[in-house]
C-alpha cells in the first residue's frame, strides 16, 4: 500500500481535504483533536482545539482555530466547500487529557476536560453525532485521520496505537 | 495586550538573569546531588509561535520525562524540568545504581524506586530554582507539589503555555539547559512565567514597565 501525503495540523490550526490524503496532528496535551468526516463525498476534517470558548479571547485578531465554538463551524464550512454534506457528518474527539494532577484551584489546570465537554456541547447544537473518542486520562496523544475510510488512528506513549 | 512587543533589550537581559539565578542555583544542587560539575548555558529567553515549541525540546513526539510544578503567589507561572530519556537513564546509574540499560519495551516500567529518585531529583531542582527566584526578586512564589510524567515532549510543554492561548499565538519561554560534560546528562528547565506576572517581575526588579 502507498503511503498517503500526510497534512500536518498544528496547534490551533485545523484543516480539511477531499483527497486521498491523512490529517495529522501531534503532541495533543489538554487540547482536543476533534475531526469531521462525510463518509458519502470522503472529506475529512481535523481541527487542534486549544481552549473551550473565544469568550476569554483577549488577542486582536481571532485565530478561529484555537477555540472550540469557532473552531467547529470554521471547520464545517471549510468542509462544505470541498463537497461535504452537512447532514452527513460524523465527529470523532481525541485529547483533553489532564497531563498533570493537582489542586491549585486554578481553572486553567482542568483545561482538558472543559475541552472536551465544550466540543461536545457545541456538536450537540449543530446536531453533529459523536461516533467515538478517545479523551481525558493523563496522557498524550497524536492521532491522524484518513479521508478514505475516516479511522481516526491515536497513538500514545504508553498505551500503543488505537483505532477508533 | 501587547506584551511582546514591549519587551525590549533590557527585559530580555533582565529575563535571562532570572533563568541564570534559578537555573544556577538549581545546577549547583544538581551537582552536589552527582558530586560533580554541571555547567550551564546561558539562559535563552523565546518568544516562541505555539507552532515550534515542541521543537524546543527535540519534536512534538520526543518522549522525555518532566517534572512540573505550578508557581503560585505574587507572579504565577509554570515551571518545567525536562530530561531526555539518555540523561535520565544516566542520571538514575549514578543515583540508584540502576545498572543495566533498559530497552525501549521496559523504559515505561520504571520501578517505583527509580520514579521516585527521578521525581525527587525534579523536585529539589525545581525547588531549589524557585526559591533562589523567590529571593532574588523579593516576591512570595511558592511551588505546589511537583509531579512527574513520562510522554510527548509537545504534549506536555503546550500545557504549561495555556496561561497564553487566550492572548495570541507566541508564549514566553525561560529556558536553561544544563549539561554534565563527561556523562551526557543533559536537560532543561523552562520557567513560563503567566503573561500577567511579567509586570510583577519587572517591576520587583526596578525595571520600568507600561
Amino acid at each position: 500500500m502507498t503511503e498517503l501525503q500526510l497534512i500536518k495540523v498544528g496547534m490551533a490550526d485545523l484543516n480539511a481535504t477531499n483527497e486521498d490524503r491523512i490529517l495529522r496532528t501531534t503532541g495533543l496535551g489538554s487540547c482536543v483533536g476533534l475531526t469531521l468526516f462525510d463518509p458519502l463525498h470522503k472529506v475529512a476534517g481535523l481541527a487542534h482545539i486549544m481552549l473551550p470558548s473565544s469568550s476569554i479571547a483577549r488577542e486582536g485578531q481571532l485565530n478561529k482555530a484555537k477555540y472550540a465554538d469557532t473552531a467547529i463551524p470554521e471547520l464545517i464550512d471549510r468542509m462544505l466547500q470541498l463537497g461535504a454534506n452537512k447532514g452527513r457528518l460524523e465527529a470523532k474527539l481525541a485529547g483533553g487529557a489532564q497531563m498533570f494532577s493537582f489542586n491549585t484551584g486554578n481553572d486553567m489546570m482542568k483545561i482538558g476536560p472543559r475541552n472536551v465537554d465544550s466540543c461536545k456541547e457545541i456538536l450537540a447544537q449543530l446536531h453533529i453525532p459523536i461516533r467515538s473518542e478517545d479523551t481525558g486520562g493523563n496522557y498524550g496523544r497524536t492521532i491522524e485521520i484518513s479521508n478514505d475510510t475516516g479511522m481516526l488512528t491515536v497513538k500514545s506513549v504508553n498505551k500503543g496505537i488505537k483505532e477508533i | 495586550m501587547s506584551l511582546f512587543n514591549q519587551l525590549d533589550d533590557l527585559k530580555f537581559d533582565v529575563l535571562r538573569e532570572v533563568g541564570n539565578i534559578g537555573a544556577g542555583h538549581a545546577a549547583t544542587a544538581l551537582s552536589k546531588l552527582l558530586d560533580k560539575p554541571v555547567d550551564m548555558k546561558v539562559p535563552q529567553v523565546r518568544i516562541v509561535e505555539f507552532e515550534e515549541i515542541p521543537e524546543s525540546v527535540g519534536g512534538a513526539e520526543e518522549v522525555v520525562i518532566a517534572v512540573f510544578l505550578r508557581v503560585i503567589g505574587d507572579a504565577p507561572g509554570n515551571l518545567f524540568f525536562l530530561l531526555s530519556r539518555d540523561s535520565a537513564l544516566s542520571l538514575l546509574s549514578k543515583m540508584v545504581g540502576l545498572e543495566h540499560i533498559p530497552s525501549d519495551e521496559d523504559w515505561f516500567d520504571l520501578n517505583e524506586i527509580q520514579i521516585s529518585a527521578i521525581q525527587e531529583i525534579g523536585n529539589i531542582l525545581a525547588g531549589s530554582y524557585l526559591s533562589s527566584l523567590a529571593d532574588f526578586t523579593q516576591l512570595d512564589m511558592s511551588p505546589t507539589v511537583p509531579s512527574m510524567t513520562i510522554d510527548m515532549a509537545g504534549a506536555i510543554l503546550s500545557y504549561g503555555i495555556m496561561q497564553f492561548g487566550a492572548m495570541g499565538e507566541h508564549a514566553v519561554l525561560i529556558d536553561t539547559s544544563f549539561y554534565d560534560g563527561t556523562d551526557r546528562v543533559e536537560g532543561h528547565f523552562f520557567l513560563i512565567p503567566d503573561p500577567e506576572s511579567f509586570e510583577k517581575i519587572f517591576s520587583a526588579l526596578g525595571v520600568p514597565h507600561e
